[in-house]
């Protein structure tokens, strides 16, 4: 059975904003959602830079004197809640998938139009909910994982807001899941095949299994969760008879994945842009597509080595520190497949490659502290640590944020249709990856020496070194401001790009920047070969197919 | 299956492009949703048997269930899933008659359903709050009572649907009637599994 798209399901012409005014209108098409994922995330993600601002400039001397304690513990929840569902899972998910995924399969939008914008449009509203938790009563103050028997005592009313935005989060994050499946494995052009995909396409896929099958899990946990704060039932508080290993497990359980979900995406965004600025074909395709599979069905697996401090019997700690240690495998092929790509290439050194080989180096630090942090042994000596806090970030800026600014150094040109300033795009990233590595490589040693997360007063032994720290913050929170200054700059007065500026093969480069509505001009292009470059006939062959 | 017009139609859809034909993957997506569904509850699901093996329950709370009632609201979803099947093989044979008929039976059953169960809760001897097997006791079997309340709204939507005269359900747009009872098979064996695991464990 065929259904047919018909023009009387879109509301008439004149309803229908134009210019800027579309990006805050409920649009359907893909491209328009897909902006308006990213400059909403990237406007959250100013807001919880100002928050880790906060928290860098509290830590620069051991006593809570910039602020009270609750007010750090508030600010500390929701910088994280912020970062993650706000900023990095919208942004890799939502807005590089939505503009590029129906480009990548040859369609002219993704499966399900109005669903797309439901879950885009579901998220400012959440957003400014937990933000405006805090003038209500305080916001919660339980840190993202908002562990129990914490999440209980804390103030509820910031708790309950709290759950009810991530609630409308993950519904959100799920419905553009099942629109990727059905997208990626049922809106293919005819003739194109799985294998002939670009690989962001296959780390959608691949991301958007682990969103649907884990985000329903931390759905129903903080349903109870609200049960126990509200309803004073006892699933997880102690007192009652309840159990809080259990919502360590069923919080976990989607938390872990929702990890690869941050960074999956990412790995396929670098995948894109390696082999157009390198020129040559990616390393590897099919390993890279076998390890994104493997990465999905170890993810979920792995939870517990987040709760090795939790009373987790020897056998399970065994367990799950095997499979952990096995997600360096595919992760390791991945990475010494991008090594490859880059192996005697053309290399441009511009802003999104440079992003691109930051990424690559922090991730790679971040992994190892990873595979130390899945060691039963060591992980009980600095679990809860800044240890902790400084692999999360190598992984989740270092990796996913240092791969969004990428991303954007390469499609702003198809996104506006002008070429953003590569000089103060080279000056942004220095400052960016200084910045970085200045702001955590130094937590690593502070959490080696026993200094605890999450809380607002220290020993003063670590002061000079929490100084150095929020100084690699303040070079980071510098950063923004040369690169704000190149959109702007670039969005009034940048070169013109044209429609292929740095000769791309992938089918989102065949069209005219910006691409019109419906994406192409007639027929979209059958794209057998996105990674085909260094051969002399490439480009010919690709105009002719075109 | 093809996704989207074949090249040789091209002229025709160049005519107008916001018209692309393809297979209907609503079904699909919905299938895609309801395995997300099916992941809430097997946390909760999770939940429970982990409660049940850990923490077990002081020896004086009152935990135990009666099976007739329970026992009937399985034969009721049960029959209803056949019922619904009964009015799909009429909507595909053109009869509308028949087939309002027997979602009209198919609804009623659920509502059944619904009654028989806020019967069990009022005659429970505990409450949400009492202990921790009430507490799962409830927010399962409500959280699947919320399922069965909404497929019954839907059902009687489809039923009003399905009639003869402006019923914009009928054998060629069919696609909300499938939808409708795919959900609710789902439910059902959700159900099945719940009744096995809350009352016959």
């Amino acid at each position: 059975m065929t259904i047919s798209l018909e023009p009387r399901n879109s509301p008439p012409e004149r309803l229908q904003p134009t210019g800027w005014l579309k990006y805050l209108s409920f649009s359907l098409d893909h491209k328009v959602i897909g902006l308006q994922y990213l400059v909403c995330g990237f406007l959250f993600y100013l807001i919880g830079g100002s928050l880790a601002g906060a928290i860098r400039v509290e830590l620069t001397s051991p006593l809570s004197d910039f602020m009270p304690r609750e007010v750090y513990n508030q600010v500390l929840t929701l910088h994280g809640t912020i970062m993650i569902f706000l900023w990095i899972v919208p942004v890799v998910n939502g807005a590089f998938g939505n503009y590029l995924i129906p480009f990548y399969v040859g369609a002219r939008d993704m499966a399900f139009p109005r669903l797309n914008a439901v879950a885009f449009w579901l998220i400012p509203p959440s957003g400014l909910m937990l933000i405006t938790s805090y003038f209500i009563n305080g916001a919660a103050q339980s840190g993202w994982t908002a562990y129990p028997p914490l999440s209980i005592t804390t103030p509820a009313a910031g708790q309950i807001i709290w759950i009810l935005s991530v609630l409308l989060l993950g519904g959100s994050s799920i419905f553009g899941g099942i629109n990727f499946i059905a997208t990626i494995l049922k809106l293919r052009r005819p003739g194109l095949k799985l294998m002939q995909l670009p690989m962001y396409c296959w780390a959608m896929l691949g991301t958007s299994i682990l969103v649907v099958l884990s985000t329903p899990v931390l759905a129903g946990t903080l349903i109870l969760l609200s049960f126990d704060i509200v309803a004073n039932t006892g699933f997880f508080n102690p007192s009652l008879g309840g159990n809080v290993i259990v919502y360590q497990h069923l919080f976990w359980f989607y938390s872990h994945p929702a990890v690869y979900i941050m960074v999956l995406p990412a790995f396929g965004l670098v995948s894109e842009i390696l082999p157009i600025h390198s020129r040559k074909p990616l390393f590897g395709y099919t390993t890279m597509v076998f390890s994104i599979m493997g990465i999905v069905v170890l993810g979920l697996v792995v939870w517990a080595h987040h709760m090795f401090t939790s009373g987790t019997p020897p056998w399970m700690r065994l367990f799950f520190t095997i499979a952990t240690a096995f997600i360096a495998v595919p992760t390791g092929i991945k990475f010494f497949n991008w090594v490859a790509t880059l192996w005697g290439g053309k290399i441009a050194l511009n802003g999104a490659m440079l992003f691109s080989c930051g990424f690559i180096i922090n991730f790679v630090l971040g992994g190892i502290t990873g595979v130390a942090l899945a060691q039963v042994p060591f992980d009980v000596h600095v679990h809860d640590t800044y240890f902790v806090v400084a692999h999360f970030h190598y992984i989740v800026y270092g990796g996913s944020v240092f791969v969004i600014f990428s991303s954007i150094y390469h499609w702003f040109p198809k996104f506006t249709g002008k070429m953003l300033n590569e000089n103060i795009g080279r000056l942004h990233f220095i400052l960016t990856f200084i910045g970085f590595n200045l702001c955590f490589a130094p937590q690593h040693w502070l959490g080696l020496n026993g200094m605890p997360r999450r809380v607002a007063e220290y020993d003063p032994q670590f002061q000079l070194i929490n100084q150095i720290s929020s100084l690699g913050a303040l070079l980071m929170a510098l950063s923004t401001l040369p690169f704000l200054w190149n959109i702007f700059q670039s969005l009034l007065y940048g070169e013109e790009a044209g429609d292929n500026p740095w000769n791309a093969l992938t089918p989102e480069w065949l069209t005219s920047s910006p691409p019109p509505v419906e994406n192409w001009e007639g027929e979209a292009p059958l794209v057998l070969e996105p990674y085909g470059y260094g051969r002399r006939d490439s480009i010919e062959t690709q105009e002719q197919k075109k | 299956m093809t996704s989207i017009v074949p090249q040789e139609q091209s002229s025709e859809s160049k005519k107008n492009l916001s018209t692309e034909e393809h297979e209907d993957f609503r079904l699909f997506g919905l299938i895609a949703f309801l395995i997300a569904d099916g992941m809430t509850f097997a946390g909760f699901f999770a939940a429970y048997l982990t409660f049940k093996a850990v923490n077990p329950i002081g020896p004086d709370a009152i935990y135990e269930l009666e099976l007739p009632l329970p026992t009937l609201n399985t034969v009721l979803l049960l029959l209803s899933s056949f019922t619904f099947h009964r009015a799909g093989k009429f909507l595909e044979k053109d009869e509308a008659k028949q087939c309002q008929r027997w979602l009209l039976i198919t609804g009623v059953l659920g509502v059944a359903f619904l009654i028989s169960q806020m019967f069990e809760y009022f005659t429970l001897p505990f409450g949400l709050t009492d202990n921790l097997f009430a507490s799962t006791f409830y927010a399962l079997t409500g959280f699947h009572g919320l399922h069965v309340t909404l497929g019954s709204i839907m059902i009687m939507i489809i039923w009003w649907q399905t009639r003869i005269q402006h019923g914009r359900v009928n054998k060629e747009n069919k696609f909300p009637f499938e939808a409708v009872e795919l959900y609710w098979h789902f439910v059902d064996g959700i159900w099945v599994v719940l009744f096995i695991i809350l009352y016959l464990l």
